[in-house]
């Protein structure tokens, strides 16, 4: 039914340079991921003693659990920036691209 | 039909009472706690409540598409709930809050690892899915490829993931039925399995939607409760609390950093890798995308989803600790009353126990309903995923060859979880005293091994054909069955062998690997015309995957 609509998306160039841009930006929020739980993990494993820190001078709660938590949090608003590009940005310009194509 | 459906719900609720009735001269018995009221009447509020939701979404429930993704009509915030409802099982509440009790941060590492797969899945995966998916994952991996044989070898590796899940979550709720509500293990069993066919037979996506946003709520609810009022014998002061904690554990200072934990860095990497992975490959979460309207929603889904997970996490993380000192001082919850002997009814207790010190009778009530609750819920959504892949993918589309009318396939489904409760509930209690701990692991393992590669190759790689589905979900199904098989878990915990095999637990570092590798092989050596229009149509599926443009829309009403 829409193989000619989808050829037509194909050949607009909105539209390469709208998945070149999602989907940069997208591998670079998940390179961040990434990175920094490999990171995180490398600690863990190599280095535990690290994480032992405490948070205060002479405390006893360490850094580990503010530094996990910190973790999840950031995750999360990364996931937040992700869908406030795409759903916003990202999907107006997809919308007239189809638009475009249909038409 | 509803006629029928409140018949049986008649039925499964007669057959409540009578449990109670049969255990009730066994109060007392070894492992197994007085009847416990509050958390019957609790946990019979709640399924009356959900009962009454199923007839609601039974009358809703009139097209294939309703009954397999609620007609596309939920939306994002909804479904976030509820794929975190699928995500937080009662392993997570009792399992988690006890490796922090007993390991410290070796817990919220865990943690960490379980949460970590939730951006993943927001990046690469959520908006292709919703635009290419229709009812199955399998929609997806078959869309270009050979649909009798994708969808085959799909279907397998769904069914071995559902089985082995449902197995494991069933043999948890008998074992903590037995020890919350004083009920006989499998009274239990029968309860979870009676229960979990009446949503899915008759309300199908709509109900089990519903009744997994409700559990979800109670489970963030109630262990916020705890946890706060837990926090608050420390001043929520967290210098305090951790303190105390170190005061009062056998580890000491110890809980404060990681231990043992990663102390084996190729099983840590592996156990990391299924969880992610395993993740993205579990068949009743990847359905949940598509009872969304489009991709916005689909996002928006896993953005709320992600919140609710991290922050159950955390909460759980903070009971572990504030049990420590609360639960792990107080002699009331130790075997003959000497603190520092075995735990009450095991050590998945300390979260149960923590209720009870914080809100007496009527929290641990709460929270023992809750965690009834939370299994029937992700039963019900494990249920719903290996019926759907009997139904739409086994016969609607390789039996059939996609002639199947939608009222044929959706008998077939009905059916299909009919009798994946009855083989739950058998297994269920043929494996009462066996250790399934191993269960969700190979569940994991062959979601991230069998599904997984292949799913994503399908979604990303142009070259993938249907001879390199084949290959690579057959490499990674084996491996992964064949490591856990040959290991410690199994090999000598199960089968009595004295050393195992192979000396890794967890498969994906092997498993997956060999996957992608055999998907690859099969695909680049492919040099058939099949291969070649396979390929071809990539570019359709691409644009469809990027614009959303020809998806499967949500239902007109």
């Amino acid at each position: 039914m829409s193989t000619a609509v989808y050829e037509r998306i194909r050949k607009n160039p909105k539209f390469d340079e709208l998945v070149a841009r999602r989907s940069r930006f997208a591998w670079m929020l998940t390179a961040v991921v990434l990175g920094i739980y490999f990171v995180f993990i490398m600690v863990v494993a190599f280095n535990p003693t690290l994480l032992a820190t405490p948070i205060w001078e002479g405390g006893t709660a360490s850094i580990a659990w503010p530094i996990g938590a910190g973790m999840i949090l950031l995750f999360w608003l990364m996931t937040g920036l992700y869908i406030r590009r795409a759903n916003g940005e990202f999907d107006d310009i997809n919308s007239a691209i189809v638009k475009g194509a249909i038409e | 039909m509803s006629r029928r459906m409140l018949q049986f719900a008649g039925a499964a609720l007669a057959l409540g009472w009578m449990g109670l009735a049969v255990a009730a001269p066994d109060v007392g018995a070894a492992e197994k706690q007085p009847l416990n009221v509050h958390a019957i009447v609790m946990f019979f509020i709640f399924v009356m409540m959900t009962l009454g939701i199923t007839y609601w979404a039974a009358q809703r429930t009139k097209t294939a598409s309703d009954y397999y993704s609620a007609g596309g009509g939920i939306t994002g915030t909804q479904n976030g709930l509820a794929i975190a409802g699928d995500y937080m099982s009662a392993a997570t509440l009792l399992g988690l809050t006890s490796m922090t009790y007993f390991q410290g941060f070796d817990g919220y590492i865990y943690c960490i690892c379980f949460y970590v797969g939730w951006p993943f899945i927001m990046f690469i995966m959520a908006e292709r899915l919703r635009n290419l998916g229709k009812f199955t994952f399998a929609d997806i991996t078959s869309y270009r490829l050979d649909q009798r044989q994708v969808r085959t070898i799909a279907a397998i590796g769904s069914l071995t993931v559902v089985i082995f899940y449902l197995i494991a979550q069933m043999v948890g709720a008998g074992q903590l039925i037995k020890l919350l509500f004083g009920l006989e293990y499998w009274i239990a069993v029968v309860i979870v399995g009676v229960m979990m066919v009446i949503y899915v037979t008759f309300g199908g996506m709509i109900a089990t939607t519903w009744v997994q946003i409700i559990k979800a709520c109670l489970l963030l609810g109630g262990g916020t409760l705890v946890m706060l009022l837990a926090f608050s014998q420390f001043g929520f002061n967290f210098e305090t609390l951790a303190t105390k904690a170190v005061e009062n554990s056998k580890k000491g200072a110890a809980l404060m950093a990681p231990g043992a934990f990663l102390s084996d860095p190729v099983t840590a990497v592996s156990l990391s890798l299924g969880l992610m992975f395993g993740t993205a490959g579990l068949p009743h979460i990847l359905m949940r995308f598509f009872t969304v309207p489009n991709a916005k929603e689909a996002r928006k889904s896993v953005f709320i989803a992600t919140l609710c997970v991290g922050f159950f996490f955390t909460v759980v993380a903070l009971m572990g600790l504030s049990a420590i000192t609360i639960v792990g001082t107080n002699a009331q919850y130790f075997e003959g009353g000497v603190v520092g002997s075995r735990l009450l009814g095991g050590n998945n207790m300390p979260a149960m126990h923590l209720a009870h010190a914080v809100g007496g009778n009527l929290m641990l009530g709460f929270l023992s309903a809750v965690a009834f609750a939370t299994i029937l819920a992700v039963v019900a959504g494990l249920a719903l995923a290996g019926a759907s892949a009997i139904s739409h993918d086994l016969y609607a589309n390789v039996i059939r060859g996609g002639q199947a009318t939608e009222a044929e396939e959706v008998r077939i489904s009905k059916m299909s979880s009919l009798g994946l409760g009855v083989v739950a509930v058998l297994l269920g209690i043929a494996f009462e005293r066996q250790n399934v701990a191993f269960m969700v692991g190979l569940a994991f393992g062959v979601a991230a091994s069998c599904n997984f590669p292949v799913l994503i190759l399908s979604m990303y790689w142009k070259g993938l054909t249907t001879r390199g589905a084949i290959w690579g979900s057959v490499a990674g199904l084996v491996s992964a069955v064949l490591i856990v098989v040959l290991s410690k878990a199994v090999w000598v915990a199960v089968l009595g062998n004295k050393e195992p095999i192979f000396p890794y637990e967890q498969p994906a570092i092997f498993s997956m690997p060999l996957a992608f590798f055999f998907a690859w092989l099969g695909s680049v050596t492919d040099k058939s015309d099949r291969a070649a229009k396979e390929k071809e149509a990539f570019n359709d599926q691409y644009v469809r995957a990027q614009t959303g443009f020809g998806a499967a829309g949500a239902a007109a009403h």
